[in-house]
């Protein structure tokens, strides 16, 4: 055993016999368990310094922004802007306050009012995501702009309100542009965008953000994922992001477009926690004795109290890079910065690789469950797609994941789930029948609709589009195997298999890929993203 | 009870589904005691009206507890109001009736989310206790294609305060659509219900949509049970 500290890449470990056993996140609880020797395990890299004074570093950004004038220089008394904002999806778990959007929404607020614009907006470009209650948007913008500006001037986009979508034109491939109509009539769009993995922003931000289903079918489809090699690597062969960029342009074409970009650092983890992120051969006592307290207290505690601390636990992520301007150069930056922190070179493809799912994903920020769908797009969707160039399992490779894949949905949040996971899924699996026989049925089912306007729901179509961004890793993996599953039916409805322990998951996977298969381990999160050469 | 064709706007051609609301607390925040109130109010002179509002004002806590026990109790108590109003009378107040107490109750979102509902091919119908003629400028405005609601017994153009059989409530509810849906053709299993009263469970429990609008506890409760849609139109 060598301790990472005396390793080249201390992002990667290679387990021998004395290696102490890893820890994989398991929903709301974790699992330790020893590997075989062997087996490369994959660390996040350490947090990269936060800049010193990240209100400074905005206000510097919009003065020398990439390829426009500055923001002050764009402004004008009587001018109408809007300015657009990510929702709860990111980052995860929430930022410690004051949240990144608080920041910069003060200092635009303020900016703005020094320059005599008072027709100002704030939209939250939710997308066909759940609208978040109001207690999230104050959390989320703080309390001064929220006082000010909620409900009248800062409010959801709703992309079910026909009267405020706007069809801009067409690209060149036949993809309707549609977007909010007040950003799209405005003189002025800002949009202030966390990019919590290189899969945010972007053209996407406004292209997808702030269009509705019609403009969400030209990418969100089977066809669209299966051509995206990888969803991390915008500038790879990713057919999603080709179209996100052919809609942008479009965008830019008839809107003044201000985009400003963010890079947060990996800590994910505060003081107590943050042995969580270290490689378990490196831990001190007081590291083991944390992490038995850990075990100690959540196998006495209920799995929704546990939920529920969890949640509540926010991460004191930095900012480690901001940049302003026109979309695509501020993005350019903005993707360098993020592979700096996230990018772990790995040698070679596994043939078996495993990931430890925890209790959150982008779709369920303070719901009651990561539901069955959401395990899935965790695992074939997000844990898959971390990486640039080749995916790290081989094409046929097995892929095991450590979830309960309990049979809960949060029926506020996501009901049109239930009736996707229990109707359709049973029927078949196969994103292209989804797509066709039941896509319009979903999007169009009018008690969906009103719980997506006036509750908190994720819009109808939403749970398949979960199933289609699975859709490049269940092409690419011969099989899934998933360690723990508190019960048979999910696992099987989903099309995987199911194992005790990963000591079985492992031996399932070996009597198929050889005694000799390479096995790699993910010790996410806080992300890694491999660079496999 | 009574289906009727309030206009006629043709379902789309080859449609299976139908959608089936409720009215009182689903589609409208008002209910069949104050649309019964209007009508009281303006009947006939000034001491009549006086009186005929007083007893239905004494009689509410009668009705409250009637609702409690069983609501086929409460609509067969309640309809006993009508006794002595003339078929004209009831024809003329209820498009006034509509105008000033039922279009200002409609909620907010019901007339766009029975418009997507139309747009899926569905064939649009109210399903309520109330009585037929009192609801029929409401079914038009909301463009439905069918009404299943209540019947008021007349005898010479005078009401008799009873109700044809099967009165309309709670399980007969469930028994009308599936009875519609059998003389229509359609597919019970894609067709929908929205309703707000744990009630109207028995209608919500035979359609293959069900939705659970505005619900109270005990429907709320039931919707969590079975991981029914509940929209708040309120």
């Amino acid at each position: 055993m060598r301790l990472a500290k005396e390793l080249d890449a201390p992002e990667v470990v290679t387990i021998d016999t004395g290696s102490a056993p890893r820890i994989l996140h398991y929903g709301e609880d974790f699992l330790l368990e020893d590997l075989p020797v062997g087996t490369r395990v994959i660390y996040p890299r350490q947090p990269m310094a936060g800049l010193p004074n990240p209100r400074a570093a905005i206000r510097w950004a919009l003065n020398h922004p990439l390829g426009c004038d500055p923001l002050p220089a764009q402004l004008r008394p009587g001018m109408k802007v809007t300015i657009a904002i990510d929702d709860i999806s990111l980052p995860l778990p929430q930022m410690a306050r004051p949240d990144l959007r608080q920041t910069m929404l003060e200092i635009l607020l303020e900016m703005l009012a020094d320059h005599g614009v008072d027709d100002v907006h704030i939209i939250i470009a939710i997308a066909l995501h759940r609208k978040m209650t109001a207690a999230e948007v104050e959390r989320m913008v703080g309390p001064k702009v929220f006082r000010e500006y909620w409900p009248d001037r800062l409010y959801h986009h709703d992309a079910e309100d026909a009267a405020n979508m706007v069809e801009l034109g067409k690209t060149r491939h036949g993809e309707p542009v549609r977007i909010n109509r007040r950003a799209a009539e405005s003189d002025l769009l800002i949009y202030a965008n966390i990019n919590f993995v290189p899969m945010n922003g972007g053209h996407k931000s406004i292209g997808v953000g702030l269009t509705d289903y019609e403009g969400l079918k030209a990418n969100h489809n089977p066809q669209a994922i299966r051509g995206s090699w990888s969803y991390m690597d915008p500038k790879g062969p990713s057919e999603l992001h080709r179209s996100f960029d052919r809609i942008g342009k479009i965008v830019e074409k008839h809107v003044n477009v201000f985009k400003i970009e963010t890079a947060i650092n990996n800590r994910m983890y505060g003081p107590a926690m943050d042995f969580l992120a270290k490689n378990e051969d490196d831990f001190t006592e007081s590291d083991r004795l944390k992490f038995q307290a850990l075990k100690w207290t959540l196998s006495r505690t209920p799995r929704a109290l546990r939920r529920e601390v969890f949640m509540r636990v926010p991460a004191p992520y930095e900012l480690i890079a901001v940049h302003a301007g026109k979309t695509e150069p501020v993005h350019d930056k903005i993707l360098e910065k993020s592979y700096e922190q996230y990018a772990v070179k790995v040698q070679g493809q596994a043939d078996i690789l495993i990931h430890g799912i925890p209790f959150i994903s982008p779709y369920n920020a303070n719901s009651k469950a990561l539901n069955p769908l959401l395990v899935q797009v965790m695992g074939l969707g997000y844990l898959f797609n971390l990486y640039r160039g080749r995916p790290l399992v081989k094409k046929g490779g097995v892929l095991i994941l450590t979830h309960p894949c309990s049979d809960d949905f949060d029926t506020d949040h996501h009901p049109s789930y239930v009736e996707f996971f229990y109707r359709v899924l049973t029927e078949t699996r196969d994103a292209t029948v989804h797509q066709e026989k039941y896509e319009e049925e979903f999007a169009r089912n009018p008690a969906y609709i009103e719980m997506y306007r006036r509750g908190n729901a994720f819009h109808g179509v939403h749970p398949l589009y979960m199933w289609y961004w699975g859709e490049n890793g269940r092409q690419h993996v011969g099989r899934v195997i998933v360690v723990g599953a508190d019960n048979e039916h999910v696992p099987r409805i989903l099309g995987w298999d199911r194992a005790e322990t990963l000591a079985e998951a492992i031996a399932m996977a070996r009597s198929e890929m050889g005694r000799s298969a390479e096995i790699t381990m993910v010790h996410n999160a806080p992300v890694v993203l491999a660079d496999v050469e | 009870m009574q289906v009727l064709a309030p206009e006629a706007v043709a379902p789309e051609a080859g449609s299976k589904s139908a959608a089936f609301y409720d009215v009182d607390g689903t589609l409208v925040s008002t209910n069949v005691v104050h649309a019964f109130a209007y009508y009281a109010a303006n009947r006939g002179r000034l001491v009549e009206s006086a009186l005929r509002i007083s007893a239905v004002v004494a009689g509410l806590p009668v009705f409250w507890a009637a609702d409690q026990i069983s609501r086929t109790l409460f609509n067969e108590l309640f309809y006993r109001q009508y006794k002595g109003i003339s078929r004209d009378r009831l024809i003329a107040l209820s498009e006034e009736l509509f105008e000033k107490v039922l279009k200002p109750a409609i909620f907010p979102g019901a007339e766009e989310m029975v418009e997507r509902c139309r747009r899926t091919g569905a064939r649009q119908v109210l399903v309520t206790g109330a009585i037929d003629l009192t609801i029929l400028p409401l079914a038009r405005h909301f463009g439905m294609d069918d009404v299943i609601a209540n019947e008021l017994e007349f005898v010479g153009n005078v009401a008799t305060g009873r109700i044809k059989k099967p009165l309309l409530a709670s399980g007969v509810k469930a028994a009308a659509v599936r009875d519609y849906c059998a003389k229509n053709g359609l597919d019970l299993s894609a067709c929908w219900g929205f309703c707000d009263s744990y009630a109207d469970y028995p209608m919500l429990a035979v359609v293959g949509r069900p939705v659970a609008v505005n619900p109270d506890f005990r429907l709320r409760a039931m919707a969590r049970t079975h991981d029914w849609p509940v929209v708040e139109l309120r």
